[in-house]
């Protein structure tokens, strides 16, 4: 046995169990996953196991021995290592300086030439393809979760722990990932993949431990796969994530946009002429890989982002010069992807964010009223919460949405912009917020749903179209038998 | 086994509002007390000093009027700073912001409107510009915040030496009184423009605007929806403009507000106090303002108690000064030492101890 975790314990400020007398193993040679929804405790276990988690309780044992781990340098100096969500690569660097970058062996000058051949060497082992000498910024996404992958084949890592890594990827490209993963195993190194898509998990897993609000649900072997077994075991009951679904009857167009252009946030072009239509009770899902001007897209529809070219229309009115405030008027409401970058306050109260953009009463403003009010959207949304004069900070993902979703609804919308809107919700949460896109529809308003995650798109979208780089490649009908299609314009491949 | 840590608390108690800065001042004061003893040599000396220092700026025929006549421009600049602080711009510019006030209403009072006599227009016109004055050098820092990101702790700071070498070059030049004795300060203004009395009290009726502009700052802050704004940008800027907030005007507006009530206390001091514009007339109430501003975590109405009780420390220590010869910085050092403290507690109470014994299966957390 390569690995073993024992009993792991790990309690959060606020009463949270993230980790709830966890075991996990890992053999020489497999790959382990660690599979549950988002909140399920999978990244903080991997979080304790690389020493950036100190745990409460619990025992580790490293090829039979126990060991403390106590920083992320500790631990790859056992030969644990980590690629995390979040990359850790200096873009202006090239893939060689990237990873002299974490090197002890050099004290004072490093000896690049030596290092670039090593990662030829190991590149053309596993199969890679990294060029020593490019720079990051040039690489896309998936190389870069390669040089990721790399630097730890450089530290002879014998354990290497993969956080989520398809979840930036295109198909393709985890084809291409899967394939790295296969060498790796076969040289002996233990793989711990964690994952929360079922159709991955099947495919490269030897084995696969279920969590479930911190908790082991249990673990399968190769042979016992199934999805069915798996999906049951993560949310422990049959999800049912067909939501149900009237016929569409679209009406009048709500919102034209033309020739869009605009620009991201380091000043490159993000998008690249959209233009589409949408009419009164309809979804409409674009699906992209993200970072491919989603957000810029809904930001500049919403008017937080000027564009550069083109023109958006409201209803028939022209809006592509009018200020935020305007268009929160005239009835655009956006759930942005981030939610508690964006959409809340933090610190302000539950009964403030729920009206936070209320116009009611331009010049008073009383709390106490606020406060009132608040209590009908708490209890027509089950927003879980104390009182309305509770943090909102305090409040769970799923519910912190809800406060969003209950917010941006009661606004009398014609246009609902939602960007990933179930990111980082368990189930519960997710059929909610399906459920209240579908409800906006039905009632005749106009939905763009902008996600990654291609089940939730065909889940509730009328009509898909694919964006990539800022471009709509084309338009797919909302069905899985599309799935291939759909990989391949995420990927850039236009509609033929 | 014992388990000792330390937790972040999530949702500190509201009495922390009053205990921490109370409890912050008896720290301050027990660590001034060791300076004091290591000057004084004798413990009793310590407590004399004290004593004479908390009981006479509040003796009504003795320090009360002048504890009043301080704490009008401290309470005016405090209630200015914390609506910026609310939104998170550090504004600590209120010194200079009320020297500009101070120099404006000396410029109406001695030169420009020296031929009007009627006080009802007079006073209130020179107050008004004492306020405008305040408010254009908050406005300068206010906009190369707004649309330059430029850091406004070092603009506001920089332009306090300005205004400070302006006013100088004023009083020390074009506006020197010439029966003076050559002695840095402006001729007296026109009694027309000094501010009315109470009777023989010795308090000036500035004390009037400065409650009403506590009712007003309240008002604005928490009974419109201009305050409800301010109070979004100062949690999360990006969900201000997310929320349709137009950010850097409000920065600006913020700002004009802080500078206006500076100005105002500048020229309020002029009128009801000095009567003519001198060399060091202020003892650092624009940066004394910080600290009461944070004292009273930002509420108008605990404002007026903290500028109180601080009008009350300067009396107190001039007092101190003159009968126990105590150099007039020990007063700065103690302010320093109150503000140095209450950030400490600030932090320390946001955290508690919590000790875990395992066995009893109980979990005791305290502090």
């Amino acid at each position: 046995m390569l690995l073993e975790l024992r009993n792991i314990v790990k309690k959060f400020p606020g009463g949270i169990v993230a980790s709830d007398h966890v075991n996990f193993d890992l053999r020489e040679g497999e790959v382990h996953t660690l599979l549950g929804e988002n909140g399920a405790g999978k990244t903080t276990l991997m979080n304790i196991l690389f020493g950036l988690y100190r745990m409460d309780e619990g025992e580790i044992y490293l090829q039979g021995r126990r060991v403390h781990i106590t920083s992320p340098a500790h631990a790859l100096s056992l030969g644990i290592g980590m690629v995390q969500q979040h990359f850790t690569l200096v873009p202006s660097f090239t893939v060689a300086e990237n990873i002299a970058l974490g090197l002890k062996k050099y004290k004072f000058k490093v000896d690049f030439k030596e290092v670039s051949k090593r990662i030829e060497e190991i590149s053309k082992l596993y199969n890679l393809n990294i060029d020593p000498s490019a720079k990051v910024w040039q690489l896309s996404v998936g190389e870069r979760q390669k040089v990721e992958i790399l630097k730890l084949l450089y530290a002879k890592a014998k354990i290497m722990i993969l956080d989520e890594p398809t979840a930036v990827l295109t198909p393709q490209e985890v084809e291409s990932l899967f394939k790295a993963i296969r060498m790796i195993k076969e040289s002996g190194t233990g793989v711990i993949f964690i994952s929360h898509k079922l159709r991955e998990v099947m495919e490269i897993s030897d084995r696969v431990t279920v969590l479930k609000s911190g908790k082991v649900v249990g673990t399968l072997n190769r042979d016992e796969l199934d999805p069915r077994k798996l999906a049951n075991m993560m949310v422990g009951r049959d999800v049912v994530l067909k939501v149900e679904k009237k016929p569409k009857e679209p009406g009048k167009i709500v919102l034209r946009v033309s020739n869009l252009h605009a620009l991201n946030d380091k000043g490159l072009p993000a998008l690249k002429g959209i233009s589409f239509e949408m009419r009164e009770g309809e979804i409409f899902g674009i699906a992209g890989v993200a970072g491919n001007g989603q957000r810029e897209l809904a930001e500049v529809i919403y008017g937080l982002r000027k564009p550069a070219d083109g023109k958006i229309e409201l209803l028939g009115r022209d809006i592509t010069h009018t200020s935020v405030m305007a268009r929160i008027k005239m009835g655009i409401s956006y759930i942005p992807q981030d939610r508690n970058g964006v959409a809340t306050c933090p610190n302000l109260s539950v009964a403030e964010n729920l009206f936070l953009k209320d116009q009611q009463g331009e010049f008073l403003f009383n709390l106490k009223d606020v406060v009132r009010r608040s209590l009908r959207r708490i209890e027509k949304y089950s927003i879980l919460t104390p009182n309305p004069n509770f943090p909102l900070k305090l409040l769970s993902g799923g519910n912190i949405q809800k406060v969003v979703i209950a917010r941006e609804f009661e606004n009398e919308p014609k246009l609902i912009i939602a960007e990933h809107p179930t990111r980082g919700l368990d189930v519960g949460s997710m059929e909610f917020v399906y459920r209240s896109l579908l409800k906006a529809r039905d009632e005749g308003k106009a939905v763009l749903l902008l996600a990654g995650d291609l089940e939730e798109i065909f889940t509730i979208s009328d009509r898909v179209a694919v964006i990539y780089e800022g471009e709509i490649m084309g338009y797919v009908e909302p069905d899985p038998s599309n799935l291939e299609k759909i990989g391949l314009m995420m990927a850039g491949v236009r509609d033929a | 086994m014992l388990k000792i840590r330390i937790v972040k608390r999530l949702n500190p108690p509201k009495y922390h509002a009053f205990l921490v800065p109370i409890l912050s001042v008896v720290i301050s004061l027990m660590i001034m007390g060791l300076f004091l003893w290591a000057r004084f040599g004798k413990f009793e000396k310590v407590v004399e000093a004290y004593r004479e220092m908390f009981s006479w700026p509040f003796i009504f025929d003795y320090g009360l009027p002048d504890t009043i006549s301080k704490m009008v421009p401290l309470l005016l600049a405090g209630l200015g700073l914390s609506v910026v602080f609310k939104m998170k711009i550090w504004n600590i510019g209120a010194e200079g912001q009320l020297y500009l006030g101070a120099m404006a209403t000396t410029w109406g009072a001695l030169f420009l409107f020296k031929n009007v006599e009627n006080s009802l227009i007079l006073i209130p016109t020179l107050l008004l510009m004492g306020a405008i004055a305040g408010a254009l050098w908050a406005f300068i820092p206010g906009i190369l915040k707004a649309y330059l990101k430029l850091d406004e702790i070092v603009a506001t700071l920089m332009l306090n030496y300005i205004a400070a070498h302006w006013l100088n070059y004023l009083i020390y030049g074009p506006w020197k009184d010439p029966e003076g004795y050559n002695f840095p300060l402006t001729a007296v203004f026109p009694e027309s423009s000094w501010l009315p009395m109470f009777g023989e009290s010795g308090i000036h009726s500035g004390v009037l605007i400065a409650l009403a502009m506590v009712v007003l700052i309240y008002f604005l802050m928490y009974r419109t929806r201009w305050g409800f704004h301010l109070k979004i940008i100062g949690d999360n800027q990006t969900a201000a403009r997310y929320s349709g907030i137009n950010v850097e005007k409000n920065i600006i507006l913020a700002m004009i507000l802080s500078g206006a009530l500076a100005g105002l206390a500048g020229g309020i001091q002029m009128l009801g106090v000095q009567h003519r514009l001198q060399h060091g007339f202020s003892p650092g109430y624009g940066y004394t303002a910080i600290i009461i501003a944070w004292l009273a975590r930002l509420n108008p109405w605990a404002m007026i108690v903290v500028a109180f009780l601080f009008g009350g420390l300067m009396v107190g220590s001039e007092q101190l000064q003159i009968m126990m010869r105590i150099p007039i910085s020990m007063v700065y050092v103690l302010q320093g030492i109150v503000l140095f403290t209450l950030l400490a507690s600030e932090m320390i109470f946001n955290y508690k101890i919590e000790i875990l014994i395992p066995r009893n299966g109980g979990e005791k957390s305290w502090r």
